[in-house]
């Protein structure tokens, strides 16, 4: 490990780099400058440290700040911090602030000790050399879900473990479904037609996300890869094909043009208020809809190109990482993360926050009690993780990509036109 | 001091003590300040200046390395097919919003140059859009947007002729247009506060002058409030270019600088180079162009106020 050296030259000059990142945004938001350091690493002799004594108390940093899975999560940190004897101090971010924060404490030497970052990130992080491969600690990945293994390798070494994970399904209003006395599609041409029978008067029958972020790029991927689309060829036919097919709902009438405005939580609201019949969504929205009690629903895999198919979808999941702090606060993040990654607690986080646990064996257990999970079960199986072959290049496709997914759904461009632009554009 | 006093210094010596103790003191009220601008405002935008010609990724956060690439992110930015549309969103973005923000910002401040019953209420009701945040007017706006479901097209179906709503923001001229009008909306209350101060400003006994002289409500207008209010005119445009130039919450909550890029303004742009695409190097370059614009805008102020003030 070369994080010895890293560390000196890091706590030398903090407060440089840490400006750096504040000039990076200056006449944006300055309000990230404003750093407030989370505490000093503790002892200064970094590197792998299965024999070092775990410290007392670690950092932890996570994106949960959401009242439902705030207060989730913090009775898992509570047990852990029990079982362990570790007292951990928590942090909440919002999911675009957590990185940008992260990199800051890289550059300043103030980096959480256990950190909960989204998937996609974790090999970007990897790359820069904060993080510590979970392999030193001793963690059994075995059992667990191949997609979200992927996201966390690089190099061929592991560099975190989920407690979660989730990914997109089809939601259907039962009501309407009956009403129309059709039943749940499975394939592309079924899904094409319900949606156009489904619409009436202000209501649509298909609703995706499709702003410009990575969510709009996540909402298309069952689509893009399901029918063999490649995220290193845009402009290759089954692609075209598939951007073609999620652009016909608008040409149709029945998928509003302003899901380029929606966000997945907009997308939730519309299925609830009753403007769509169907959406694309996740687990997390299901006890929102629950709670509003206005629409019985169902939920199934998203409909394939052809009958019999299995829908690839892409991962989603939040992925603990232990970032090089030094080997006493390492060991105890590693056991903290042990702690909440075994059956119990991954079983109650994964429950309690409606996602799915990423260790088979687990979301076995998880789906007896909660059975409405079960299509996320089943597919997060075969989920493919966004980053696998491209790492850090993934944010820059994903751009792309969603732009031309807002050009070809607003008519501005073909869809054949608009790949090729985003193909051009990743050069 | 009182000592030194008795002892019997010359008149001469005292004052010069004075001047350097005068010196010092000054001295000693500058420093902060001069810290404060070089800590907070300097050093940022030296590294920023910097960063630009850096290839800044995430491994230098952790590692420091960040190599020297010249004038390859200028390069990157200024070849990208986003560039030119971005420049041109910002300055129809920019030029649209000050326009009518100060407008409409002046004509609600002469209204309420007149006091009348409940002018104060109506004045500070006003200002609302401006004490919201800005994320929760956006949001507001984004649904009052919408195509299908929200109240701006409701209403406009409501006018004679009217049959279809205007995809306000799933068009990309439309969506321009859209967070123009919201950002004016947000921009009134600090057009009208700043004009209705400097109005005050000026006499009521010259309009009475002038009355008694026969000119009309125009004329006042046009050769009384308009040169004496032209101060007060220069640093509200230039605050607005300053502030507009860089508005970044209102088109995120908008649009996201979409639909596909088309109202990216260099500001979005800038973010989404740095914490989306996490290419630092381009995203400093970005935010060092709009700096120079914006320094521009200042330069122009400053030479104006000088010609103004030569003209008095």
């Amino acid at each position: 490990m070369t994080t010895g050296t890293h560390r000196i030259t890091r706590t030398s000059t903090p407060p440089r780099k840490l400006m750096a990142l504040g000039a990076g945004i200056l006449g944006t938001s300055l309000a990230l400058s404003a750093c407030s350091g989370t505490t000093a690493p503790g002892a200064s002799s970094a590197g792998a440290a299965a024999s070092v004594a775990p410290a007392s108390s670690i950092t932890e940093i996570d994106y949960f700040t959401d009242a439902t899975s705030s207060d989730a999560f913090k009775k898992v940190l509570d047990t852990c911090s029990a079982q362990t004897g570790v007292t951990i101090q928590r942090q909440s971010l919002p999911l675009k602030e957590l990185l940008p924060k992260v990199l800051q404490g890289a550059s300043s030497g103030t980096m959480p000790d256990l950190a909960f970052v989204d998937n996609v990130n974790v090999q970007q992080l990897a790359e820069t050399g904060a993080l510590t491969p979970v392999d030193d600690y001793g963690f059994d990945l075995s059992g667990y879900v191949k997609g979200i293994v992927d996201a966390t390798t690089l190099d061929g070494k592991n560099y975190g473990v989920s407690p979660a994970i989730n990914t997109l399904a089809l939601f259907y209003n039962k009501k309407m479904f009956a009403d129309a006395g059709l039943t749940p599609p499975t394939t592309w041409d079924e899904l094409k037609k319900d949606a156009a029978a489904l619409t009436s008067g202000s209501r649509y029958g298909f609703a995706v996300s499709a702003p410009a972020s990575e969510e709009g790029t996540w909402q298309f991927l069952p689509f893009f890869w399901s029918n063999g689309g490649d995220l290193t060829k845009l402009t290759d036919a089954p692609s075209v094909e598939a951007l073609t097919y999620l652009t016909s709902f608008v040409k149709d009438g029945s998928m509003s043009q302003s899901v380029v405005n929606w966000a997945q939580a907009d997308v939730a609201d519309q299925f609830i208020a009753g403007n769509a019949a169907m959406m694309i969504n996740g687990p997390w929205n299901i006890s929102k809809i629950d709670k509003s009690g206005k629409v019985e629903y169902g939920i199934i895999p998203i409909p394939t190109p052809k009958a019999g198919q299995d829908p690839v979808v892409p991962l989603g999941g939040e992925v603990g990482v232990i970032p090089a702090t030094g080997g006493a606060t390492q060991a105890a993040a590693a056991e903290v993360l042990k702690c909440m990654t075994a059956d119990a607690q991954m079983l109650e986080w994964a429950q309690g926050n409606t996602r799915i646990a990423p260790r088979g064996s687990t979301a076995t257990e998880e789906i007896k009690a909660l059975p409405v999970l079960a299509p996320f079960a089943t597919t997060v199986k075969t989920a493919r993780a966004r980053t696998t072959g491209l790492g850090a290049k993934y944010p820059v496709i994903s751009q792309a990509l969603w732009t031309a997914i807002q050009s070809a759904l607003t008519g501005a461009q073909s869809p054949e036109a608009a790949l090729q632009a985003a193909q051009q554009s990743v050069g | 001091m009182a000592t030194i006093d008795r002892t019997g210094v010359r008149g001469r010596d005292m004052r010069s003590r004075t001047h350097r103790r005068e010196y010092l003191v000054g001295l000693a009220f500058g420093v902060p300040a001069a810290v404060y601008v070089v800590a907070f405002f300097g050093y940022p935008l030296f590294y920023n200046v910097l960063m630009g010609f850096q290839n800044y990724t995430p491994r230098s956060f952790y590692t420091g390395e960040a190599p020297f690439v010249g004038l390859a992110n200028y390069q990157t930015v200024i070849s990208s097919p986003t560039f030119w549309p971005a420049v041109w969103h910002t300055a129809v973005f920019t030029v649209g919003s000050i326009v009518f923000q100060f407008a409409i910002g002046l004509g609600l401040a002469l209204y309420f140059a007149r006091r009348f019953p409940l002018s104060g209420l109506l004045r500070a009701m006003l200002l609302l859009p401006w004490l919201l945040p800005l994320i929760v007017s956006s949001a507001i706006w984004r649904w009052m947007y919408d195509k299908d479901y929200g109240v701006v097209n409701a209403l406009l179906k409501l006018v004679p002729g009217v049959h279809a709503g205007v995809p306000w923001l799933t068009q990309g001229r439309w969506a321009l247009v859209a967070i123009i009008i919201a950002n004016i909306w947000i921009g009134i209350p600090f057009n009208m506060v700043i004009l209705h101060g400097g109005l005050q400003g000026i006499s009521a006994d010259i309009y009475e002058a002038a009355k008694l002289d026969g000119a009309g409500s125009w004329q006042r207008f046009r050769y009384m409030t308009w040169p004496l209010l032209k101060p007060v005119t220069l640093v509200v445009l230039m605050l607005g270019l300053v502030y507009t130039i860089k508005v970044f919450d209102v088109i995120m909550g908008l649009t996201g600088g979409g639909p596909a890029n088309q109202t990216q303004t260099l500001t979005t742009w800038s973010y989404q180079y740095s914490f989306q695409l996490f290419k630092f190097g381009p995203g400093a370059a970005v935010s060092n162009l709009l700096i120079v614009a914006a320094t521009l805008g200042g330069l122009l102020y400053l030479r104006s106020l000088r010609r103004s003030g030569g003209a008095r």
